[in-house]
């Protein structure tokens, strides 16, 4: 047991060794997640902050710039041109001079002022569904406060139902916010299992392994030995992404850190699972690489990172069970933004320690036959 | 003289090694001149520049100095020119495995824009010559490795070159193929006049050259007709009898360290002997009567070498706990081994035997089954059929305890280039279980036994070739095995190096560890207690050298080499074959 141990040790120092005291593969291991954080950090977000639009205001009343002054007020929506004709419409949405464009008809101001119900209409630009969808949602919330700030100022009644809505562990929806929790697992996942199945082929091709197998390395030492600095190096990268995601973004952490490394180590420990799945069945460094960016890219779509998965067709949502992402990514948010404890967490840890358990035995049973 | 069709003056090329900016120097100030209609031989162990010089030719590689004029043209200048005008048979032949040998014939003769009326004169005569007509079908890729390479000669042939430059075509060619190609080569000299410039590492074949240009680490030790370099050891080479109950192995060792002996190699149950002065008549030497023999073009080329090179010191190593004297029984027992790929039969019911403390050779060229038989033995590969057990066990199925008793050195360099020389051997202590002060202790002797002490920090990767391999025997004596595994330790190495190996496994082997070694050099075989000759996955022949060489008594009753008599087996065993088929 103890020379077990002891072997082991040395395999997971040399390991460490090898990735450490090569400078380009150091760069390669710290440099890509830290940029990719800041990359996602800002530039992946669903957050509108500029809405070009245009107006073809045949009102031309008071009312009417009431409420275009109350769009032009919230500092979101920009005002790109003033139509005469609809026919222009067409020309800015096309070229994209503008998200939406905001029709107010002829009566508006007379149906206002008679206390019936008048109609806008709004265009948007349907191509990107998402961004549009934002939009119209501001744009509506926009309508809404012009409705009641109208009723008030008229002394009519309020509308007799209104929402008000308060998001929690993200009060003002920040896409960010639950982006770079996400991006803990996500970004060290493609690397662990990398460097975990790129490790065994590189000694494969190298002629190394074989050396290593006439030592008295048993097989699962090996396993042990190769998945060791692989799961050490996956987490380091993940608390690079947490460092930046609190101290960068300034994202406040709620949950425990015991927790959130708990959850991580059998995340990483399921990737290597994995990469040791893929080592085993490559037989060379080029191989190892494509096989991972194959299973890398279903992961990452399926993970819940940026598509709800109850979302997805059904069958597909069987498939995100045995994605080790989903899970780290529930769970990294989850102890991130609401400070979930390990009780509750206990439905994405015990799929975690089962993808692990299976893959390494797998992974140990076609070693063994090699 | 002919007219020259290559004159090189005062070559120079220097590349830099990646990562540590230190320089190689392949070429340092080298002269060569290529007389028209006749072979030219580079001579020399691996690094010496040989394919440095050739690539100059073929105008792959410019020249850091001198001058360089093939066909009167400069090629570094106007590559393609002499590229249009000349053969080059690179030593990896660009043959495309999935085509067969017809489909790539065509290929390269429409690569050479070879037109039809052309084809069909050209092609009999290359079928006949390399006798492939049978094949013409077959995938390249399922070639025997000398076919492929006689394949490779008649795609550098389809268009008539006015000059054939071939880069060490015989390199891992079995000695049969090797003869077949040596034919084909002196054919296309004689008959078709034809110049030729061949490399090689094969010392003998240097003999069968006009002219030959012996390179050492970039720079020409002689450029002159062979028999002038064999002539340099003329009245110096004698043979010694050991006498009988001694071992010519062991002769050969001590004598290797008289300073007054240039070389000394065991052959045919002799030693063979270069002596730095003329050899007196009915001189005693060690005190055995020393016979004079004619000299050789390899006694010529040593006696050359041991001007730029001393003998490496140190290879006599003592290791601290050696193995404990013979227990009865052999050390690895094969009986009936089979190892099947698919429909291919690597290894064919192979069955030998090795005792304690005994040099066992497994010879045979590339893709006789050697090494698979070997990485069954280390248990990397299951077999598919038969038993056998190394040092009572099969080490593929049987623990940890078994392998910690093997060692093993593999083909290629196989230790992590990356890491240095002390944590190479760190790592390998480690994995050997080797702890404490009995792991420094063993990491100092590697180190010290070796030679490696002023590398320990420098990374294995960046070693020079023959430390490389130093290192690799070290790690895999740090833990004191019982059994050695040595995979074609010699291939490539220079023959001083080659010697100082064979020291230090004579000296294990004396210390009673067992050596197992294979190895496609036929006169290492002479090293060797016992041997067995493989070929075609199977055991043609086994038994002591002596044996092994009485299959081919030479017609005049001199003693056969060790060459010939695996030629006569081979080829009595596929002429058999060939019989026994309806």
């Amino acid at each position: 047991m103890l020379e077990s141990l002891l072997r082991v040790i040395a395999l997971t120092r040399k390991e460490l060794l090898a990735v450490l005291k090569d400078r380009r593969a150091r760069n390669s291991l710290l440099l890509p997640p830290i940029l990719q954080c800041l990359l996602f950090g800002y530039a992946a977000t669903y957050d509108l902050n500029h809405v070009p639009y245009v107006v073809l205001d045949r009102s031309q009343s008071i009312a009417s710039q009431a409420l275009l002054s109350s769009f032009d007020g919230t500092g979101l929506f920009e005002r790109v041109a003033n139509l005469r004709r609809q026919r222009q419409v067409r020309d800015y949405i096309d070229d994209r001079r503008a998200l939406l464009a905001i029709e107010i008809p002829d009566d508006f101001a007379r149906r206002l002022e008679a206390g019936k119900g008048a109609d806008v209409q709004i265009i948007a630009d349907g191509r990107n569904s998402n961004t549009a969808g934002t939009a119209l949602g501001y744009a509506q919330s926009v309508v809404n406060a012009f409705n009641s700030d109208w009723r008030a100022r008229h002394g009519l009644p309020g509308p007799p139902v209104t929402v008000e809505a308060r998001a929690w562990y993200n009060p003002n929806l920040m896409t960010r916010w639950d982006m770079l929790p996400g991006l803990i697992g996500t970004l060290t996942m493609l690397q662990t299992l990398m460097l975990t199945a790129m490790s065994v082929a590189r000694e494969r091709e190298e002629g190394t392994f074989d050396q290593l197998l006439v030592t008295p390395f048993r097989p699962p030492e090996i396993m042990a030995g190769k998945a060791l600095p692989s799961m050490l190096i996956g987490i380091v990268q993940a608390t690079g992404v947490l460092l930046i995601a609190q101290l960068w973004f300034r994202v406040p952490f709620q949950g425990s850190f015991l927790t959130l490394y708990a959850g991580l180590t059998l995340f990483v420990l399921a990737a290597v699972g994995i990469g040791l799945v893929v080592s085993a069945l490559c037989q060379n460094m080029q191989q190892a690489m494509l096989f991972s960016f194959i299973l890398i890219m279903p992961f990452a779509l399926l993970s819940g990172l940026t598509t709800p998965i109850s979302n997805m067709p059904r069958s597909l949502q069987y498939f995100t069970l045995v994605n080790p992402l989903r899970y780290a990514i529930d769970i990294a948010q989850r102890v991130y933004l609401e400070g979930a404890g390990a009780g509750v967490l206990m439905p994405d840890l015990w799929p975690l320690a089962a993808i692990a358990a299976v893959t390494l035995a797998g992974a140990s049973w076609m070693f063994r036959r090699l | 003289m002919a007219a020259s069709l290559v004159t090189g003056k005062d070559l120079r090329k220097v590349f830099r090694a990646p990562g540590n900016g230190g320089e190689v120097r392949a070429l340092d100030g080298v002269s060569i001149e290529v007389c028209a209609g006749e072979l030219t031989a580079l001579v020399g162990p691996d690094g010496a520049g040989k394919t440095t010089l050739i690539r100059l030719m073929a105008g792959l590689l410019a020249a850091d100095a001198g001058s360089l004029r093939v066909l009167g043209i400069d090629p570094a200048i106007e590559p393609q020119r002499v590229q249009d005008r000349i053969g080059y048979m690179p030593q990896k032949f660009g043959l495309y495995e999935d085509l067969s040998v017809q489909e790539n014939l065509d290929l390269y003769a429409d690569l050479h824009g070879v037109c039809p009326q052309e084809r069909r004169q050209r092609y009999p005569q290359l079928m006949e010559m390399t006798d492939l007509g049978r094949f013409t079908g077959r995938l390249a890729g399922q070639l025997s490795g000398g076919m492929k390479q006689k394949l490779g000669l008649a795609c550098t042939l389809v268009r008539s070159p006015e000059l054939l430059l071939l880069d060490e075509p015989t390199v891992g060619v079995d000695p049969l193929s090797r003869r077949e190609l040596w034919v084909i080569v002196e054919h296309l000299v004689r008959e078709e006049g034809l110049t030729v410039l061949t490399s090689t590492s094969y010392l003998d074949e240097a003999e069968k050259a006009a002219r030959v240009l012996v390179l050492h680490e970039g720079r020409a030790l002689a450029q002159s007709e062979p028999a002038q370099v064999t002539r340099i050891a003329a009245g110096r080479s004698v043979v010694l009898d050991p006498g009988p109950g001694n071992s010519a192995r062991s002769l050969q060792a001590r004598l290797l360290d008289d300073p007054e002996v240039i070389d000394a190699v065991p052959d045919g149950g002799l030693v063979r002997l270069v002596r730095a002065a003329q050899a007196q008549p009915g001189e005693t030497i060690a005190g055995l009567s020393a016979t004079p023999v004619e000299p050789r073009f390899e006694d010529g080329f040593m006696v050359l070498l041991r001007g730029r090179a001393a003998h490496e010191a140190g290879v006599d190593i003592r290791l601290q706990r050696p193995p404990a004297p013979a227990e009865a029984g052999a050390a690895v027992e094969v009986r009936d081994l089979v190892k099947r790929f698919g429909e291919f039969t690597a290894v064919n019911h192979v069955s030998f035997e090795v005792r304690r403390g005994e040099i066992f050779g497994l010879l045979g060229p590339n893709g006789a089954g050697k090494t698979t038989t070997f990485r069954m033995l280390c248990g990397l590969l299951p077999p598919s059929g038969g038993m056998l057990r190394v040092a009572g066990v099969d080490v593929g199925s049987a623990g940890a305890a078994a392998r910690a008793r093997l060692g093993y050195v593999a083909q290629k360099f196989s230790l992590y280039g990356a890491l240095t020389v002390r944590e190479n051997l760190e790592f390998f202590a480690s994995a050997y279980g080797l702890r404490g002060a009995m792991r420094r202790e063993r990491i100092d002797w590697a180190l010290r036994q070796f030679d490696l002490g002023a590398h320990g920090r420098t990374a294995s990767g960046q070693l020079p070739g023959g430390f490389k391999q130093r290192l690799a025997m070290g790690a895999a004596l740090l833990h004191e095995p019982e059994i050695l595994f040595l995979d074609e330790p010699t291939s490539g190495a220079d023959p001083l190096a080659r010697r100082a190996f064979w020291r230090r496994i004579t000296t294990l082997a004396e210390q009673g560890v067992t050596v197992i070694v294979t190895t496609h050099f036929m006169q290492e075989a002479e090293y060797c207690d016992r041997i067995a000759i493989m070929d075609g996955g199977q055991v043609l022949a086994q038994g002591s050298p002596a044996q092994i060489r009485r299959h081919a008594l030479a017609a005049d009753g001199r003693q056969a080499s060790m060459e010939s008599a695996f030629i006569a087996v081979v080829e009595a065993a596929r002429a058999g074959e060939a019989a026994a088929r309806p």
